[in-house]
């Protein structure tokens, strides 16, 4: 029943858009308006250009300085420092020359509309005018590049070779994490090893494996450097920590890397944002299927004291399921077997 | 120079009024009517942004109601409303990717390009017809074909294609990985190659047109810059859509016979596969090759549209009219050497960063002078405000908007945070989307009356331009604030993290102004086909312009000019010349003619322009006494 009143409503209301169409036409047919070059519809248009300029403009400005808390978050890393400057400079440049040209290009319509007494400039080149502004946007733009290009080199320098290590892998539709152990070596793996109870796939022929562990979360050391160790099992993934400034796609046979210095704790974000819940969250940034918008982790940043106690405190993939152990030669199970004792002691 | 360089004029094609007596099927159909071929690509242009347009709808109703009851859609969508009353998650997937691909390839590409550069390089230049006819005629007949396929794909069982717009593999090469990716992913396949053939049919045609079947006059430096732009957006897709063709062909390859060109080291579905050595990476390099060209192979044609428009409705000469096209061919050089700023953060070598961050940066400055050309065209014009001249000035405005943001995503420091987020959305939506698709409106505004003989009502038109100039900014200005925020793009719900656990009434907003947009364009829809049959009858040259397409009769038949084609003698834009009777030269106006609006330079042409008029005529004396 609602259907057919609806029905019936969009029907009247189209007779009545198209009763006022026919109206229209018929009385600009009688007042010959069709002949003339511009009618009164030109005045108009040529005033709302203004309106949009201001009413636009204006809403626009409005929002983007009462929502600017929400949309901008906090830094928690070295470079995201850098890098937000940069987009804040370019921010900047880039907003002065929005506005100049808009004003511009609306106030140009409103200014110079069709008048009939009045002849359009013949105007049809300046080469002064042609290279001032080819020059100033190439000076402006390698100023911006060459500070980008300072900042890019930076942050994909080689990492620091204290950096702690910390593989994540990407797979339909979550992230796994390993982290080195005391070698602060990640053992070798090879995605042919992958099982289920390996998922991801190490190999632990490789003395440097032993000592590897897995983790639920990502803690990391504030102020000290962190190496992410990237890779995918099946489909391509994308490592983003927003508050990191971090992104860095995971590409099956191809580890990627990407390091940084965590600024704030956890603890130190959740009070300067006055919100308890707070955590750091990785996020999946490339389409990799139906769960792309699920790829959650938590990364926790910790006092560096409090990373070593916690780094001691894990359990290696050995002492976890010592079936992995199994069929491997008898070194690698007597490492197991000396950590299992080391863990009950 | 100009006149020096008239091309050599033939007389074998006296003979061109007879009639051409064509059936229905030779002229609505199977036509080698270069007119008719662009009406086709227009009319199919349309449907498929229709297509596109409605499918933007269905996944912005699920980012700004998440909790709507989709129930309703049952009819339309069937299975892919979930019992919950919700839209399938993989198939939101493919409904992103489908609305990129159609919007694209189908709508920006062929409904631009297709529509515009047959319709008027024939016309603008002063050409019987395309170089070959028949080559243009199997060029829409392929994008039908391309058409057909991908249709299909949207109503199979396992789904379109879904795998974003750029289908990368693996996931789009592995149907383990997602449903779309097999059948679904071949057609789409099947349907890109026929399109891809169908660009480089109609590509090459409009190249050799250009370059071989202007008139008596037609300068490159008397051409209008539609034409400037046609042909260089045919050379940048002629030499970029067959390395998307080798892409396709090695991920064909990759599906269906077990190479491994970009797939390595994957585990699956519980299980191990074979594949080692290749990577996804170079399928990047190749798709990207295409893809940015591509982004200026739908810009380009709707930029030289505006040039048109803006001139003719300014009543003014274009400003920097060899800037403008030293702009176009620096943009068209350089858009091959930028491809990699779309993968800052793929893994590549961050050296290769730095050097296509610097490239990148460069096509900004062709970009600006473009922009600031435009502006100075409008500065004391006399400015009349068709629906074509509102769209254009629309066009300016987002293509700054759009344009600067690019600043920001070409600077890989500044991408590592904005890559994948909302922002690159909202850029490329303005900058190439929006722009691209407000160039096509200026266009079909404009030339309509060539097209149809009749013309648009221009009061539908200013409803139409103001609901979307204010809906385009309502939809996609909101995104920068939520990409500055981090939010990914193609995610069915931001709710599960909490740094984008926010928003909702901002989505909410995009959402309803992206209804209310797609709705206005059914007003330019019903404009379009009434005034098609009911307009009112357009005069021969409506907005007074200068190029050669309005000396055609009101109803042009096959060959255009029902007599000689006209001979050119000046550049397109003499507008306003001071001096000058009226505020227009059309281009067949001898120099000769208008001794009181002559620059000085132009006067001394005009001895060697009347020494070539007496040599023709006496060429064609002796021709016709040869022939008697």
């Amino acid at each position: 029943m609602y259907g057919f009143l609806i029905a019936v409503g969009v029907v009247l209301l189209l007779s009545i858009v198209w009763m006022v169409y026919r109206i229209q036409t018929l009385v600009s047919v009688v007042k010959g308006s069709d002949k003339k070059i511009a009618t009164g519809s030109n005045k108009v248009n040529a005033f709302l250009f203004l309106v949009f300029l201001v009413a636009i403009g204006g809403l626009m400005f409005w929002y983007s300085i009462k929502e600017f808390h929400n949309y901008q978050l906090p830094i928690a890393s070295e470079h995201g420092v850098v890098t937000d400057n940069l987009f804040w400079v370019t921010m900047a440049v880039t907003g002065i020359v929005f506005i100049i040209t808009h004003i511009l290009l609306f106030i140009f319509p409103y200014k110079y509309q069709y008048k009939e007494d009045r002849k359009a400039t013949f105007y049809p080149e300046n080469n002064k005018l042609e290279v001032i502004w080819t020059a100033v946007p190439a000076v402006v733009l390698a100023i911006l590049v060459i500070t980008g290009w300072m900042a890019w080199s930076d942050i994909t320098a080689p990492a620091p070779e204290k950096a702690h290590v910390v593989e994540i892998m990407g797979y339909q539709f979550a992230w796994d994490i390993r982290y080195p152990g005391q070698d602060n070596v990640l053992g070798d793996y090879d995605y042919r090893l992958t099982s289920a109870i390996n998922p991801m796939g190490i190999d632990f022929t490789d003395q440097n494996s032993v000592d590897d562990f897995p983790s639920p979360v990502v803690v990391i050391p504030k102020g000290e450097p962190v190496l992410f160790k990237i890779r995918a099992r099946d489909v391509l993934h994308s490592v983003f920590a927003p508050h990191m400034r971090l992104k860095m796609d995971a590409v099956p046979g191809m580890p990627t890397r990407f390091w940084f210095v965590p600024t704030k704790t956890t603890a130190e974000m959740r009070a300067e944002l006055n919100d308890p819940e707070f955590v750091y969250e990785i996020a999946c940034t490339e389409i990799c299927g139906r769960g792309h918008n699920s790829m959650r982790r938590v990364i926790e940043v910790v006092e560096p004291e409090e990373y070593q106690k916690w780094l001691t405190e894990q359990k290696t993939f050995l002492q976890m399921n010592p079936a992995l152990a199994e069929g491997l030669e008898v070194e690698v199970k007597e490492v197991a077997e000396i950590q299992k004792r080391k863990n009950t002691k | 120079m100009a006149t020096a360089s008239v091309a050599t004029h033939d007389t074998a094609h006296d003979h061109h009024d007879h009639e051409h007596h064509d059936n229905f099927v030779t002229k609505y159909i199977f036509t080698t009517d270069h007119k008719m071929i662009g009406k086709q690509f227009l009319i199919t242009g349309i449907f498929w942004a229709l297509i596109g347009g409605l499918l933007s709808i269905l996944f912005r109703l699920q980012l700004g109601f998440p909790d709507m009851n989709l129930e309703w859609l049952r009819p339309l969508l069937g299975g892919w409303i979930t019992e919950t009353g919700q839209l399938d998650q993989t198939f939101y997937l493919a409904l992103v990717t489908m609305h990129g691909t159609i919007m694209v390839f189908f709508v920006l590409t062929a409904g631009l390009s297709g529509t515009f550069s047959n319709f008027l390089i024939p016309l603008q230049i002063g050409a019987r017809d395309m170089a070959s006819g028949f080559m243009n005629m199997l060029s829409y007949w392929f994008f039908f074909i391309s058409s057909v396929i991908m249709f299909i794909s949207l109503f199979i069982k396992t789904g379109p294609a879904g795998g974003g717009w750029v289908v990368y593999p693996p996931l789009s090469a592995l149907e383990q990985a997602i449903p779309g990716s097999g059948l679904g992913m071949t057609l789409w396949l099947i349907a890109m190659t026929f399109f891809i053939a169908s660009s480089l049919l109609g590509g090459i045609n409009y190249i050799t047109t250009v370059i071989n079947l202007r008139t008596k006059g037609m300068s490159f430096s008397r051409l209008p810059l539609t034409i400037w732009a046609f042909f260089l957006t045919a050379v940048i897709g002629l030499l970029s859509f067959p390395v998307l063709f080798a892409a396709a062909l090695l991920l064909v390859f990759d599906r269906s016979f077990g190479t491994s060109f970009y797939l390595s080291d994957i585990y699956i579905g519980g299980e191990a596969l074979p594949n080692t050595g290749g990577s996804p990476v170079l399928y990047q390099h190749l798709f990207w090759f295409l893809g940015h060209p591509e982004v200026y192979i739908v810009l380009l044609p709707a930029l030289g549209i505006t040039s048109e428009v803006i001139a003719t409705n300014s009543r003014k000469p274009i400003f920097g009219y060899k800037a403008m096209i030293i702009s176009m061919l620096g943009i068209t050089i350089l858009s091959f050497i930028v491809w990699a700023h779309h993968m800052f953060v793929s893994g590549m070598n961050p050296f290769l960063g730095s050097i296509f961050m610097f490239l990148t940066l460069i096509i900004a400055i062709p970009s600006a002078v473009k922009v600031f050309n435009y502006l100075t065209t409008l500065w004391r014009g006399n400015l009349i405000f068709t629906p074509a001249m509102l769209f254009s000035i629309g066009l300016v405005s987002f293509f700054i908007s759009g344009g600067l943001t690019g600043i920001f995503l070409g600077n890989s420091a500044i991408d590592i945070q904005l890559h994948d987020t909302y922002f690159v959305v909202a850029h490329f939506h303005l900058v190439m989307g929006s722009a691209s698709f407000f160039g096509m409106v200026a266009g079909i505004y404009h030339w309509f009356p060539k097209m149809f003989g009749r013309m648009m009502d221009a009061r539908l038109g200013y409803v139409h331009f103001w609901l979307t100039f204010v809906g385009v900014y309502m939809v996609f200005f909101p995104m920068h604030y939520i990409g500055i925020a981090g939010f990914p793009r193609r995610y069915y719900s931001w709710t599960g993290f909490e740094f984008s656990n926010m928003y909702t009434d901002l989505n909410m907003f995009v959402s309803v102004a992206a209804i209310i947009t797609f709705a206005a364009q059914f007003i330019f829809l019903f404009n379009f086909f009434y005034s098609m049959y009911r307009g009112r009858k357009a005069s021969q040259n409506p907005w007074r312009s200068n190029t050669l397409e309005w000396t055609t009769p009101i109803h042009p038949g096959h060959g255009n000019w029902p007599g000689e084609i006209p001979t050119v003698y000046r550049w397109p834009y003499d507008y306003s010349k001071p001096g000058a009777k009226e505020d227009f030269i059309p281009q067949t106006v001898p120099l000769s003619a208008t001794p009181e609006s002559n620059l000085p330079h132009e006067q001394e042409l005009v001895k060697l322009e009347l020494e070539i008029m007496k040599e023709e005529s006496e060429a064609l004396v002796a021709n016709e006494a040869k022939e008697s």
